[in-house]
């Protein structure tokens, strides 16, 4: 291979940064644009992973839909299609917010950043409030698989299986939306200490993305588990 | 080349190994070749760990009766051996070591887009390592590397759960390293360095990476669902309780298949690099063979059901999956027909290296035509689950991904300590290896056809010399690893100081000092032609 040592080589404009003290560009990059993408596209490839990861799931549990269609029709009725449906509205609501907060980033209004990175972890929060209210009506309906597990009539091995996998897909949607609050917790410190600039939003970029994307999973689960033959 | 670089190798220059000193100074180092020696250090802990219960099995096997461990510690240990491999040596051996060491190098980069994350998935990897150490510690895991279920979820008493969390986490390391390889390919690429001017090593790590991402996160949520089931009794692949067990087959090979793919295509990548250097020819076909490690990504996901021929899947699925599986003897043929197309008429020369570079190609044509075999559904029930399973798949796995792994790390041990290694004890390993290896595994092909099942460890009386053949061979395997494992640390201290670019290869990692600096390029290096430019002007170009 050929190569060349270039004169004007953009690592002298990165060993400059890394001499300025703290800032956003780290060594190995060559310059912001560069490492903006690079993020973007990790975070992408990240949720593909999640995808494959949820995918598995909804593979299994649309197997066992299509093996046991009475006793998953049955099951489901005993979840509150309307809590579900708070659910939803209250994360499209977060989404927003969360597209706010971006926005705000990137114009460098650092108060609405920090009001809507706020708003968005309420609303996961109020999610989480609502997903433990549902929890523990089904716990106290021994509804919970395993053991304790009481449900009357034929159905009540394909309901269980069912509500494996209402507990495992819930579940793990959940601890995404724990998660997520985290990351947009540490977002806003940052954002109070002044990190973020229209130069350098990254973090709330990535993050958005995330938030979305766990955003979609409900959006799935919500008819999946909650309103396929319903009526 | 210009002149800058021309120093004398003696002279004392900042490097990535003494650029700072201190046990912290490694566990939280962010620079990509450090992460690859940790990683090199734990890779070959785990390989000598699986290595010793290899041991264990060849010992029991050396006699027809049981009589060296019982029935249910003859399970753990090959079960042990297979999860220890696996998981902790072949998946991570070429991607985390080489891959880790060299991507950055050969694109032009001063690092992995993201070198925490590099980091992260080290210690991930420890963690996980660590689950499984201690599994193995409290008595082992007798279910076999694959887990079926319902004996995992249900039935087993072993350290199921404990194994199963470190593997799980395990997998998270192979993800993020996964991930960090594909940005940084897509994105750090050095001025010039298009994709048809990459070095081969790259697709090939390229199309692992993608199978890395798309393939892990499946045998997560597989192993998560057993681990409910046996936390909280819940019946998704319990029969008993209205599952169905084979769904758990179909996951966990939609993964452990391509997971195949995952030790092959960086050992092919190696291979590449060894062949034209020590051939002194350009590649043959290069963008047959990059594109032949994308299709080889992509079929891989579609055979994964040539595992379950007898396991009551449906038989037109049978046919399918084995029509797609001899699909993928298409682009592993274009590979191997373009090594031997580069080396025709080449200046063919013997070093270390290559002799591993020429093993594996001859050992991964053998195992791979046995896979044709095993893809042909008729010949695949009468096959299946014995000998002839076993000795084709250590045909790829030993006989491919770890000649491979040892030619690459021989090849680039130069750049990656500033040591040269001792010339005539690398190639008396190697065919050691080489013999030790065939003696080994050859006589299992016939034993598998005779009918000796897999996975037992009581045989009939006319299985033995066969059998004494094959616990021979893995002795003088077992030799065969060590000796290099000796002067490679011997030349660390005693072995000469190496030069830029000792065997006058062609590639940017050749370009910056042997150990290359903490940074890579002090100047960005611009490309300015296609790989593997070995062709007569450059070459005396070298020679001056």
């Amino acid at each position: 291979m050929r190569a060349e040592m270039s004169s004007t080589s953009p690592s002298t404009a990165s060993a400059t940064s890394i001499a300025s003290g703290r800032s956003p560009l780290a060594h190995h990059f060559d310059d912001l644009e560069q490492q903006f993408e690079a993020s973007t596209l990790g975070m992408w490839v990240f949720l593909i992973t999640e995808v494959m990861f949820f995918g598995g799931l909804f593979a299994s549990y649309a197997l066992y839909r299509a093996l046991y269609p009475e006793g998953f029709a049955v099951a489901s009725r005993h979840l509150d299609y309307r809590l579900g449906a708070l659910n939803t509205a209250v994360l499209i609501c977060s989404s927003l917010t969360m597209a706010l907060a971006v926005r705000s980033a990137q114009l460098g209004r650092s108060r609405a950043l920090r009001l809507f990175l706020a708003l968005t972890m309420a609303l996961g929060l109020v999610f989480l409030g609502v997903k433990v209210i549902e929890y523990s009506h089904k716990i106290h309906e021994h509804l919970v698989p395993g053991p304790s597990f009481r449900f009357e009539g034929p159905q009540a091995r394909a309901a269980q299986l069912f509500f494996s996998f209402y507990f495992a897909m819930t579940g793990l949607h959940a601890l995404h939306m724990v998660v997520g609050i985290g990351v947009l917790a540490v977002l806003w410190i940052l954002a109070w200490r002044g990190r973020f600039s229209p130069q350098y939003y990254t973090p709330v970029e990535v993050a958005g993305l995330y938030w979305h994307f766990v955003d979609v999973v409900w959006i799935y689960l919500f008819p999946l588990l909650y309103l396929i033959s319903r009526t | 080349m210009s002149a800058p670089m021309v120093e004398s190798p003696r002279a004392w220059r900042v490097n990535y190994l003494n650029v700072s000193y201190g046990i912290r100074s490694w566990l939280f180092t962010t620079d990509h070749k450090r992460i690859a020696l940790l990683y090199l250090v734990s890779v070959t802990l785990f390989f000598f760990l699986g290595g010793f219960f290899a041991v264990l099995i060849r010992l029991e096997l050396m006699t027809p009766p049981g009589d060296l461990v019982q029935s249910e510690t003859y399970n753990r240990l090959f079960t042990m051996h297979g999860v220890i491999m696996i998981f902790f040596f072949l998946i991570p051996a070429i991607p985390a070591v080489l891959g880790n060491f060299l991507v950055p190098l050969m694109i032009g980069a001063r690092d992995l887009a993201f070198p925490r994350l590099n980091l992260l998935s080290w210690y991930i990897y420890t963690l996980g390592g660590a689950f499984t150490l201690a599994a193995a510690i409290f008595g082992g895991v007798d279910t076999g590397w694959t887990f079926y279920t319902p004996y995992s979820s249900t039935y087993s008493n072993s350290n199921v759960m404990l194994t199963a969390v470190g593997i799980f986490i395990t997998g998270f390391s192979s993800i993020l390293t996964g991930l960090n390889f594909l940005v940084t390919i897509h994105k750090m690429r050095a001025p010039g360095m298009t994709w048809f001017r990459l070095p081969l090593f790259i697709w090939a790590h390229y199309a692992t990476s993608i199978i890395m991402i798309l393939g892990t996160p499946v045998v997560a949520i597989a192993i998560l669902l057993v681990g409910l089931e046996r936390l909280f009794h819940i019946g998704i692949f319990d029969p008993k309780l209205g599952g169905d067990p084979l769904l758990f087959q179909h996951l966990f090979w939609f993964y452990s298949h391509p997971a195949v793919y995952i030790m092959i295509l960086p050992a092919m990548g190696v291979i590449n690099e060894l062949i034209t250097c020590f051939s002194r020819r350009r590649i043959f076909g290069y963008s047959f063979i990059a594109f032949s490690s994308i299709a080889i990504a992509t079929l891989g996901f579609l055979v994964w059901g040539h595992h379950m021929f007898t396991s009551g899947q449906s038989v037109y699925a049978g046919m399918v999956f084995s029509a797609l599986t001899m699909l993928v003897a298409i682009p592993s043929a274009v590979k191997v027909f373009n090594w031997t197309a580069t080396l025709y008429k080449g200046s063919v020369s013997y070093q270390a290296p290559m002799l591993y570079a020429l093993g594996f190609i001859g050992l991964f044509t053998i195992g791979g035509l046995t896979g044709i075999f095993l893809a042909t559904l008729a010949v695949d029930v009468h096959v299946h689950d014995t000998y002839f399973v076993v000795a084709h798949f250590h045909y790829i796995m030993v006989g491919g991904t770890i000649m491979a792994y040892l030619g690459g790390l021989h090849y680039w041990w130069p750049k990656m300590t500033g040591k040269i290694y001792p010339e005539g004890w690398a190639r008396f390993a190697a065919l050691v290896i080489f013999v030790g290896f065939n003696l080994t595994f050859f006589p299992q092909f016939v034993l598998g056809y005779l009918g000796m099942p897999r996975r037992y460890h009581v045989y009939p009386d006319e299985f033995q010399v066969l059998n004494v053949m094959s616990s021979a061979g893995a002795s003088i395997l077992g030799v065969g690893y060590l000796i290099p494992m000796i002067y490679f640390i011997w030349s660390l201290r005693y072995g000469p100081m190496a030069p830029e670019n000792p065997w006058g290869a062609k590639g940017l990692e050749w370009l910056v000092p042997s150990p290359p600096p903490p940074h890579n390029f002090d100047v960005t290096p611009v490309v300015t032609g296609e790989p593997y430019d070995y062709s007569p002007e450059s070459e005396r170009e070298h020679a001056r």
